[in-house]
């Protein structure tokens, strides 16, 4: 028997929480996985916490606004204190079809890898993004190729699946903000296998995603620096 | 006594007295308190003690006193704000933790709750 965790950071997703959670109850995966879900709610300003209540999740509701990084990392600190076999972190806004956590689940048990990620990239299908986020994605890619000698594509992805592992790793330490290209850094260093797996992702069904393009170049900066201490800190 | 001497007597000991007052209230912790107290001591022995700054200034080689005073007090400015940076870091990687052990606990005070309920 496998418990699976599947952690959802919400900050404002009303809208979309409902039909995600009941789409997540209605998958199929093999008798061996249980399935429990959690919402980290984020200090949302809408009514996420009162939806949440309502369903039939765990609802982590933090006290303050922590950010994505923060919010991820709370559920992995409940993953670790009730001994969950492996987490999955996704998007609130249905943005990654729980469809696809099948894929995920049957990449983890062909590689076995620690942290498997769910990727736009590698085979050309469903949602691909703009331009400029598309180039920043390159960018990163390459910084990660520099950094963890790996050719991680969609180092920005949110749909990711940690085994004890790495949820061990996690809950001691995640960034805050941006957290996605940094931790893979923090993660191949600790020598973690991290595989990557084609997904299919959608548009966004509400909520905002929490790159805007004003921030795209603060973003950037930031990321790469973090990488950089990342890389150069001792684990 | 010079002017400006007066002038900088009179600020810097009612800026003492603010940091004295702020630290007796307990508006500002007393580890913080103590470069503010520091620097506005050397101040006010400056001001009094006017050949001194002349003879500090000979000593580093500048020309002109005023200039020492700047340096000096805008290097100690940056490395307090470099601290002050450190301090806030340090608060919110706190604040990070509190806030995730109080949503963790959160979630096992009902359960408890559910428990007893049911018992």
């Amino acid at each position: 028997m496998m418990n699976i965790l599947i952690i959802i950071p919400c900050f404002n997703e009303q809208a979309s929480l409902p039909r995600l959670i009941s789409d997540l109850g209605n998958l199929e995966l093999p008798e061996k996985y249980n399935v429990s879900i959690c919402v980290v709610n984020d200090c949302s300003t809408d009514d996420t916490k009162q939806v949440a209540r309502k369903l039939d999740v765990i609802l982590i509701d933090l006290p303050v606004n922590l950010g994505i990084g923060g919010a991820v990392q709370s559920g992995l600190k409940y993953a670790l204190l009730n001994n969950y076999d492996l987490a999955v972190q996704m998007d609130g806004d249905g943005q990654h079809p729980p469809a696809e956590l099948q894929k995920m689940i049957a990449c983890y048990e062909e590689t076995g890898a620690s942290l498997v990620i769910g990727s736009r990239f590698i085979i050309k299908e469903g949602f691909q993004s703009s331009f400029l986020r598309r180039l920043g994605i390159t960018y990163f890619h390459w910084l990660n190729k520099f950094f963890t000698g790996k050719s991680i594509y969609d180092s920005t992805s949110g749909f990711r699946l940690f085994d004890k592992k790495a949820i061990q790793l996690g809950a001691r330490y995640y960034p805050d903000d941006y957290p996605e290209p940094e931790s893979l850094v923090f993660f191949s260093k600790a020598g973690l296998a991290i595989k990557e797996t084609p997904v299919v992702m959608v548009h966004r069904n509400g909520g905002q995603s929490s790159i805007r393009s004003f921030t795209s170049f603060y973003y950037c900066v930031k990321v790469t620096l973090a990488m950089f201490f990342s890389f150069i800190r001792k684990p | 006594m010079l002017r400006i001497q007066i002038i900088t007597i009179i600020a810097s000991v009612a800026f003492l007295f603010l940091v004295f007052r702020m630290v007796v209230k307990g508006r500002l912790r007393e580890e913080y308190s103590i470069i503010w107290l520091l620097f506005t001591g050397i101040l006010v022995t400056f001001s009094f003690w006017e050949k001194g700054l002349l003879l500090v200034s000979n000593l580093f080689g500048v020309y002109l006193p005023a200039n020492l005073v700047f340096t000096i007090s805008i290097f100690i400015a940056l490395v307090y704000l470099l601290h002050l940076s450190v301090v806030a870091s340090k608060l919110q990687k706190q604040n990070k933790l509190l806030a995730q052990e109080m949503a963790l606990m959160k979630i096992e005070i009902e359960k408890m709750k559910e428990n007893i309920k049911s018992e």
